[in-house]
């Protein structure tokens, strides 16, 4: 009989738990978390308080027509300091706080909802595709292909400026789809190359062994052993799918006002870059500290759920 | 099973893993396959429960008759009904058989739930009550660990208890003791030995290992090419082979009685290229025994004793001259 001596409490310590152990000591990782935790909180708690602490909204146009200018930040309208415009207003005296804050609130909506509209269509269609092999892989593959030899900004461009222009909300929508839609590729053809790699180790031959499903075994066996590399790749679309959102934006593509996003702010500042740089700055500053935090998020997490490229 | 043959189309030949193979296996009983590497041992065993990868590989004809009932023939669906249920199978490595991203209890859960439609609560004493079965202590708080945290022997258990947990009418052990180490290797056999006697299943044991072969199994069939060289039951094998390929076999197993320090035997050669053979006997190249008829025509399957068969034009000769 096998006597092992067992240690009074076994906890299953999972993968996952080492990876956060590994992540933990990456401190970019950590700063990046941070911050991008401070913008996501910010950005969803920031525009009630604003309206609560100064009255200020996005939308706010000031009734005294004399208000209706370009503050720079921390100015009051006789030129001494004051708390009131922390970045300044824009040319509709409008709080540029007030108008970031929510232009984040829609860009990471934007990054996250089309990342994970990518992720459900490039999760199935790849281990689809991977698992099944042979003639469906290969015709689902080459679909794939196809899309990619489209230009996906022509795609959505074409998409938005047919269906977009509605209502500003409508866009909204239409935006989230448009882009999930063409960042799903990539996703597809790594889950497919992961679960392929999968398919033949010996668990799964014993899963089907004892008589699991095929959607099961993909669903229960294939698709959480992919984790690991989907969400590295993930973590990674969002920062660059915001990006897309914000070029579209400030092609006046993308976001509708009343609504903003950090590309249309940036946008409207430009406008004015000369006279009144805050306007420009303040949106775009605050987007490349976000992106970048994202980013390091992500190489974070990819060394933490793959020590082994790590050490290469 | 009746004249069994899967094939593999490989680019623009046909690989013929298994070429007519024909054994039985009767209730309760075990009986052994061996074989050296690529003889078609595990192929045969994946064609039973219609497991090949699918291309390249198909099973080009025969009959696998389970309780009456053709599983070659059977549809999609209900053959995968019975995977598990009714036969069930233990893999060669353990170390890779489980999934690791899953907790063991929920994979053991996983067989009970989808064929005894057993709930998660049921499922998971059930889970335990196997672990305890096959002697993994403190089974109860260990079901939750991962994988990982198990070592190969314990894993080893674990695919058992798997394969055991609905308490199937055949049992298909695909060399389950050929990545373990040699303490664990008995204890592994001892415990499906015992577990078989409890729940009464039969067993297909496959192995290279003839030590392992005589201590477990009722009968033997030998395995050459993808074609059955010899059957017979283990003691008739082990003490009267009538094949000069078993002999062969059996005469390459160190003897640790002797102390004469002479070299061991070893057949001469490799195995064939089962993709282009001849019209002769597969093993004349490398056999002792070979004469120019073994080149040319196919070996007969000669009748020993009733329980006795033979692949060879010497079949007799080489049977009476082992007695």
């Amino acid at each position: 009989m096998l006597t092992t001596p067992i240690e009074e409490d076994v906890v299953g310590t999972s993968l996952w738990k080492d990876a956060w152990r590994r992540l933990r000591k990456n401190r970019l990782a950590i700063i990046g978390m941070v911050i991008v935790t401070i913008v996501i909180v910010a950005s969803i708690v920031g525009p009630p308080i604003i309206r609560l602490l100064t009255g200020y909204t996005y939308d706010s146009i000031p009734n005294d027509s004399a208000l209706i200018k370009s503050f720079p930040p921390f100015t009051a309208p006789d030129g001494t300091f004051s708390w009131a415009h922390p970045m300044g207003t824009d040319i509709a005296g409008r709080d540029i706080l007030a108008r970031v804050l929510l232009g984040g609130r829609i860009s990471l909506m934007v990054g996250i909802i089309s990342t994970l509209v990518s992720l459900v269509i490039g999760i199935t269609f790849g281990a689809t595709a991977g698992y099944l092999g042979g003639k469906v892989d290969e015709v689902m593959m080459r679909i794939v292909d196809v899309l990619y030899a489209i230009p996906y900004m022509m795609v959505v461009i074409v998409l938005l400026a047919f269906f977009g222009g509605q209502s500003p909300l409508g866009q909204l929508f239409l935006l989230f789809a448009a882009l999930g839609a063409v960042s799903w590729l990539t996703m597809a053809r790594i889950v497919r190359g992961q679960v392929i790699s999968l398919k033949n180790q010996e668990f799964i031959l014993a899963a089907r062994a004892t008589g699991v499903s095929t959607w099961k075994i993909i669903a229960r066996h294939l698709v959480p052993n992919t984790l690991g590399p989907v969400i590295v790749y993930a973590t990674l679309t969002i920062p660059s799918v915001m990006l897309l959102e914000a070029f579209l934006s400030f092609l006046g593509l993308g976001v509708q006002a009343p609504l903003a996003s950090w590309g249309s702010l940036a946008a409207d500042g430009i406008q004015n870059i000369a006279i009144f740089p805050w306007q420009l700055l303040c949106p775009g500053v605050t987007m490349a500290i976000t992106l970048f935090s994202l980013n390091f998020v992500g190489d974070g997490l990819r060394d933490a759920l793959d020590p082994q490229m790590r050490k290469s | 099973m009746k004249n069994l043959r899967t094939y593999f189309d490989e680019d623009a030949r046909v690989v013929k893993a298994v070429d007519g193979v024909s054994f039985d296996v009767h209730r309760g009983e075990t009986l052994g396959i061996v074989g050296e590497s690529g003889s078609g041992k595990s192929v045969t065993n994946l064609s039973i429960m219609r497991l090949i990868p699918s291309p390249p590989g198909r099973i080009a004809g025969g009959e696998v008759i389970f309780d009456g009932r053709n599983l070659l023939a059977l549809a999609a669906e209900e053959m995968r009904r019975l995977r598990g249920r009714r036969i069930a199978m233990v893999f060669q490595d353990p170390m890779t058989s489980l999934n690791p991203f899953m907790r063991v209890s929920r994979q053991l859960m996983e067989v009970t739930r989808l064929h005894l439609g057993h709930s998660k609560a049921e499922a998971y004493e059930h889970a335990v009550g196997m672990l305890e079965m096959v002697g993994i202590p403190d089974a109860r708080k260990r079901a939750d660990g991962y994988p990982h945290e198990f070592s190969g022997g314990m894993r080893q258990r674990v695919m058992i208890a798997m394969a055991l947990s609905c308490k199937p009418e055949l049992l298909i052990a695909d060399e389950p003791t050929t990545a373990l180490d040699v303490t664990i290797q008995a204890q592994i056999l001892e415990l499906i030995k015992k577990l078989k006697q409890e729940t009464g299943t039969s067993e297909i044991l496959i192995t290279h290992d003839l030590g392992v072969v005589a201590g477990t199994t009722n009968r033997v069939v030998v395995m050459y090419a993808g074609k059955v060289f010899e059957s017979a039951t283990t003691t008739e094998l082990f003490a009267h082979p009538g094949n000069p390929y078993t002999k062969g076999l059996l005469q390459s197993v160190p003897d640790p009685t002797s102390d004469e320090q002479k070299e061991l035997y070893q057949i001469p050669g490799l195995p064939p290229d089962v993709a282009n053979l001849g019209p002769g006997c597969p093993f004349a190249p490398r056999c002792y025994r070979a004469e120019p008829i073994c080149k040319e025509q196919f070996p007969p399957f000669v009748e020993l004793t009733p329980a006795h068969h033979s692949l060879c034009h010497f079949a007799d000769e080489v049977y009476k001259g082992a007695s």
